[in-house]
Parts: structure tokens; C-alpha cells; sequence
């Protein structure tokens, strides 16, 4: 399983690999949004938080519904499946290497975004902090999606159409987080245990059902 | 050990592709299949390799090792696509495939400059995988089939893309596995050269 782990990651970094394609989608959104909005300093402080995990969520999207269909579509994921080990641990080890290949990149280029946007310290790194806990959830929900149109030969649009409306949560909770953190009233520890809570929880429920929906997609 | 399959019958779309199929392989014993093109070869092969549900029957293991409940967790299966990533060379894909299939209880692989050199191609290993022809990435895909043991090989087509030389090595490895008290199942069109190996033909369902 750690073989698997670091392939996966030596893939990602070799030509044809999503690792930094989703970093500069990521530095891509942010960079125009000063252009569109405005050089109102104290607008684009506001919104920051908020445009930052946008293009974070968007970002971890991209290059989601290639997880699994390139593992089918050379072979190596029926030698997967006939494996001893259940198939779930081998969906978790790959969304671990998923993240760590396109999710981790994108809260270390936050606080150089966050710059873009003048926010202040204290707002990078709560949105930091909370991106460092929210995008494991998007992976672990873009696996069922990819797991889904695992046999599809477009499936790049119908993978983030599925995730979208469940990573919604992330997304509302995250940047909740974030606002609770630099506004004064609001508490920051409710809405960010709920986001962990929810990464957790589609940490189980991600691998299960992704791994249910690989099975039923063998032919 | 024996490898049963018994009243195996698998359905594609609304037909059977085929029906009540039986065999038994001991150890040491080969099986060809053959049959014309659409005649469910591949789709038998998949059906013991455990990547598609039977309509009905099972495939069983008959005094194998303790702790594997479908013959597929001791199976190499070699398919129609290689299961070897373009982008990195060949020693890392064999690398990888041996620590992640590891051994199964019995035996043990042989090292990968050795399974290298088995197949004729030890000087080749440091190139990426998508660079090789396609003769010479099926024969890569073989030798992943002798850097981890496993006692049953479910061979799909073995030998599309290969030359009279690599037939005979080809020959040679599936062989010196059977002589180890292996186990094989070959789809093929053309003959593997494998003395004594029993055969199953299948005609498919005229419509």
C-alpha cells in the first residue's frame, strides 16, 4: 500500500500529472479577481477569505475524474480490485496520494494568494488552517464521483457536476470559519469542528462508497 | 491445490455469452481456451479472475493455502492492457507491482533485473515505459508476472504482439511455472507449445 502511495505521488510530479496544474488554476482565479473587482483594498480584504476557498475548491476539482480512470484504463485497476486487500484501503491510500499531490500544494500557495488579496495575517492563516482541514473532505467526495464515471470516457465535467452540490458544506463551514476567526462576535470553534467533522466523516463514508461503486462498474 | 470452476455461466447485455461451463486444474496443470473472436474467452477469464460476477456457478480453491477465499487473491492476471504506467520507466513499474502484490504463500519472485533478463530486455529497464514497442511492453507485462508469486497466471491473448522468439520464451516461462506446481489459464488463437496442457473449446451461442 505505500508503494502505492508513492507511485501515485511520482505520477503526479512526472509529465501529464495534475499536481501543479491545479495550483496555477488556483493562482489563475485569485490573480484576476483584483482586476474584476476593483482596487478597493478594503472589498477585496472582505471577500479574500472567501475567493480564496472558492478557488481552492475549484481547484481541488480539476484533475479529480482522472484518479481512477487511468488506473482503468491501462489495466491496473482490475489487478487492484483481485487483490487480497480490500479495494477501500487502496481508494484511501489514493486519495491520500491525491491530496497530498494536488490538495497539499494549494494551502501552501494560500498565504502568497492571500497576499493578493490583502488580507491581514491573522485572516491567511485562518484560511489556512481551514483549507489544511477542508480539502481532504473534497478529495475523499470527488473519489465516489470518479468511482462513479470510472467508465465513462467524458467524465471530467459529470465528476464535479456530482461532487459540486455535496461540497457545498466544505465550503460554507470553511469559509464561515474564516470570518468567525477575524470578526470579533463570532466564535471560530463551531464552525471549524464541523468542517473537521464533516472531512471525517467523508474520510469513512468516501473510500466505502467509491470503493461499492468500482465494483459495480467492472465489465 | 485445485482450481474449480463449476456451471460457470456469464451475461453480456441481455444474452449469455456462455453457459455451464466445468473444469478442475491440479497443480501443474494448464488449460487453453480458444474459440473463435465474441466466443466469451476473455469474459471467462475475467469471471475466474474475479473482476465479473457469474450469472450462476463459482470458482472455488480446493486445498489452498488458509485465509484466501477466492482463487482471484492468488492470481496473476494478465490482460488485454498491460497495467504498466507510460510515464515511468520499467523498473519502477516492475518495482512497484512487486512490493504491491507481494508473495503469495508458496514461493517467492525473482528479482527484477532477473525477471529483466528472463524476458530478454534487461538493458532496457531504465527507459519509461511508453517509449517501448509493443512487442517489447508485452514482454515487460510478463515479466511482472515472475517478480511476485502468485500460483495461478489467468493469461488473456499472452501472446498478441510478440515475435517467434518472445512466443518461445513466452513458452518457456509458462513451462518452468507449471513445473513449480503452478497453475495457468490461457485464452489464445495462436498454439502456446504447452505439452500436455488440456483444452477447452468455446463455440459461443448462435443467434
Amino acid at each position: 500500500m505505500i508503494a502505492l502511495f508513492f507511485r501515485d505521488l511520482k505520477l503526479s510530479v512526472r509529465a501529464g500529472g495534475g499536481a501543479m496544474i491545479g495550483v496555477l488554476f488556483f493562482m489563475t482565479v485569485v490573480a484576476v479577481i483584483p482586476f474584476g473587482v476593483g482596487p478597493d483594498l478594503n472589498l477585496l480584504a472582505r471577500i479574500g477569505p472567501a475567493i480564496l476557498w472558492i478557488g481552492a475548491l475549484l481547484a481541488s476539482l480539476l484533475g479529480l475524474d482522472r484518479l481512477f480512470q487511468a488506473e482503468r484504463e491501462d489495466g491496473s485497476l482490475d489487478l487492484i480490485m483481485m487483490q487480497e486487500t480490500p479495494l477501500l484501503l487502496a481508494v484511501l491510500v489514493k486519495c491520500a496520494a491525491h491530496w497530498t499531490a494536488t490538495g497539499l500544494p494549494l494551502v501552501i500557495a494560500s498565504p502568497f494568494l492571500g497576499l493578493f488579496m490583502n488580507m491581514d495575517e491573522g485572516a491567511i492563516g485562518a484560511t489556512m488552517v481551514t483549507l489544511l482541514a477542508g480539502t481532504p473532505a473534497i478529495t475523499f467526495i470527488g473519489a465516489v464521483g470518479a468511482a462513479v464515471a470510472v467508465a465513462l470516457p467524458r467524465g471530467g465535467l459529470l465528476v464535479s457536476i456530482l461532487v459540486l452540490p455535496l461540497a457545498i458544506p466544505v465550503l460554507i463551514f470553511g469559509v464561515s470559519a474564516v470570518y468567525a476567526a477575524i470578526e470579533d462576535p463570532a466564535p471560530f470553534l463551531p464552525p471549524f469542528m464541523i468542517l473537521i467533522a464533516i472531512t471525517l466523516f467523508f474520510g469513512v463514508i468516501g473510500p466505502v462508497a467509491a470503493a461499492a461503486a468500482l465494483r459495480h462498474s467492472a465489465d | 491445490m485445485r482450481l474449480m470452476a463449476e456451471g460457470l455461466s456469464a451475461r453480456r447485455g441481455e444474452d449469455l455469452i456462455f453457459n455451464d461451463i466445468s473444469f478442475a486444474l491440479a497443480a501443474g496443470e494448464a488449460l487453453v481456451v480458444t474459440g473463435p473472436n465474441g466466443a466469451g474467452k476473455s469474459t471467462l477469464l475475467r469471471v475466474v479472475a474475479g473482476l465479473l460476477e457469474p450469472e450462476s456457478g463459482r470458482v472455488r480453491l480446493e486445498g489452498g493455502p488458509w485465509g484466501f477465499e477466492h482463487p482471484r487473491e492468488l492470481s496473476h492476471y494478465l490482460g488485454h492492457r498491460n497495467a504498466m504506467k507510460r510515464e515511468l520507466t520499467v523498473e519502477e513499474n516492475l518495482t512497484f507491482w512487486q512490493r504491491f502484490l507481494g508473495d503469495s504463500p508458496g514461493g517467492s519472485g525473482i528479482d527484477l533485473v532477473e525477471a529483466a533478463e528472463a524476458v530478454g530486455l534487461a538493458e532496457i529497464i531504465h527507459l519509461p515505459f511508453g517509449y517501448l514497442s509493443a512487442g517489447q511492453q508485452r514482454r515487460m507485462a510478463m515479466a511482472k508476472l515472475i517478480v511476485a508469486f502468485r500460483p495461478i497466471w489467468l493469461l488473456d491473448e499472452p501472446t498478441a504482439a510478440l515475435d517467434v522468439s518472445a512466443d518461445r520464451l513466452f513458452a518457456g516461462l509458462v513451462a518452468a511455472h507449471l513445473d513449480r506446481g503452478g497453475i495457468v489459464v490461457a485464452a489464445t488463437h495462436q498454439p502456446l507449445g504447452l505439452a500436455g496442457a488440456k483444452s477447452l473449446e468455446m463455440t459461443g451461442f448462435v443467434h
